[in-house]
């Protein structure tokens, strides 16, 4: 019984360092730097297939093909730019991780910020009104805001 | 009564609309960046004759579908019987590219499921759907008659799909 239990989870344990084997796929860089580049750029791409993952990340063949083609063409010498603008040319600007600043994606940079500048002056003019209503406490009559709030 | 008071259930009623309006969305579909530009050049081998070549050159002329297929491709089972209706009336003209699939499990298939194809590229390293920036099949490109990528469906063509969208654009943009 044990021998049958110890030899399934070997087996388990088997099938699941063969799937991290090929999640890898080892690569001849020609150099360190080569390899950084490489690094760099499949966590900076994202996998069109499983959406939420990197190249790097991801297992799907598209992402197993790209980084192929990323290492064929970083090893034919490109820079960093063109390969990436030569994915851009194919999947559009969704396989970038960090979209470019342009007219289509300025909220998407600038959005945090002025949600951040927004909450910003609500609260700057809530303490101005409550510094005011505290000088002014003195006086009897209650501003209209405290009837409504 | 103050409006500020109205102001959070405004704000509610906004995000709401914002957020519900995305249900419907499906995020898997990827707008291309090659619809309005010339389709991608290619010559590579006929799926059916090693000797011969398809070459995307010689396609002009008159608008077709090229259908992104695979013997491996559980969906693209599911549309071939919507392409070979169309193909077999004439209505579309069919270019196939079998992408990344082994030659004799492909020609097997066409042979099980029918083959409407007018040429049949055979892509076997997925050189040319990289080109095409095809991420999975079944893809369907609408390329005009002078070579220009009109549309781009990711998935199964539907009756639906090809009514709606395909024809019309073939009737607008062809001859």
């Amino acid at each position: 019984m044990s021998a049958v239990l110890r030899l399934c989870l070997s087996l388990l344990l088997g099938l699941v360092l063969a799937g991290r084997a090929w999640a890898i796929d080892p690569l001849p860089f020609a150099d360190a730097d080569q390899e950084t580049r490489f690094r760099a750029l499949v966590a900076e791409l994202r996998c069109l297939q499983c959406q939420n993952q990197n190249l790097a990340d991801s297992d799907a063949q598209i992402a197993k093909d790209l980084r192929r083609e990323i290492f064929d063409q970083i090893a034919a010498g490109r820079s960093d730019d063109e390969i990436v603008a030569f994915l851009v040319d194919r999947y559009g600007e969704f396989v970038r991780y960090r979209p470019p600043l342009n007219a289509n994606t300025l909220l998407l940079w600038l959005g945090p910020a002025l949600i951040l500048l927004g909450g910003l002056v609500a609260v700057g003019i809530h303490l101005r009104r409550r510094r005011q209503t505290a000088t002014s406490s003195a006086k009897p009559a209650p501003t209209d805001d405290e009837h409504d709030w | 009564m103050n409006w500020r008071l109205a102001l959070p259930l405004l704000l509610f009623v906004a995000l709401g609309v914002l957020l519900f309006s995305g249900l419907g969305k499906d995020p898997k579909l990827i707008p291309s960046p090659l619809v309005g530009k010339p389709a991608p050049a290619f010559a590579i081998e006929n799926l059916r004759d090693p000797d011969a070549r398809v070459d995307s050159a010689q396609l002009r002329g008159q608008p077709y579908l090229l259908n992104v297929f695979a013997s491996w491709c559980a969906a693209c089972r599911i549309e071939h019987p919507v392409l070979e209706a169309y193909a077999r009336q004439g209505k579309v003209r069919l270019i196939g590219l079998n992408y990344k699939d082994r030659r004799e499990d492909a020609i097997a298939w066409l042979q099980r499921f029918g083959d409407p194809y007018e040429a049949v590229a055979w892509d076997i390293d997925g050189r040319v759907g990289l080109d095409y920036g095809v991420y999975g099949a079944p893809e369907t490109f609408v390329v005009d008659a002078q070579g220009i990528i009109r549309y781009k469906h990711v998935g199964p063509v539907s009756p639906d799909v090809m009514e709606q969208t395909i024809l019309p654009l073939l009737a607008g943009g062809g001859s």
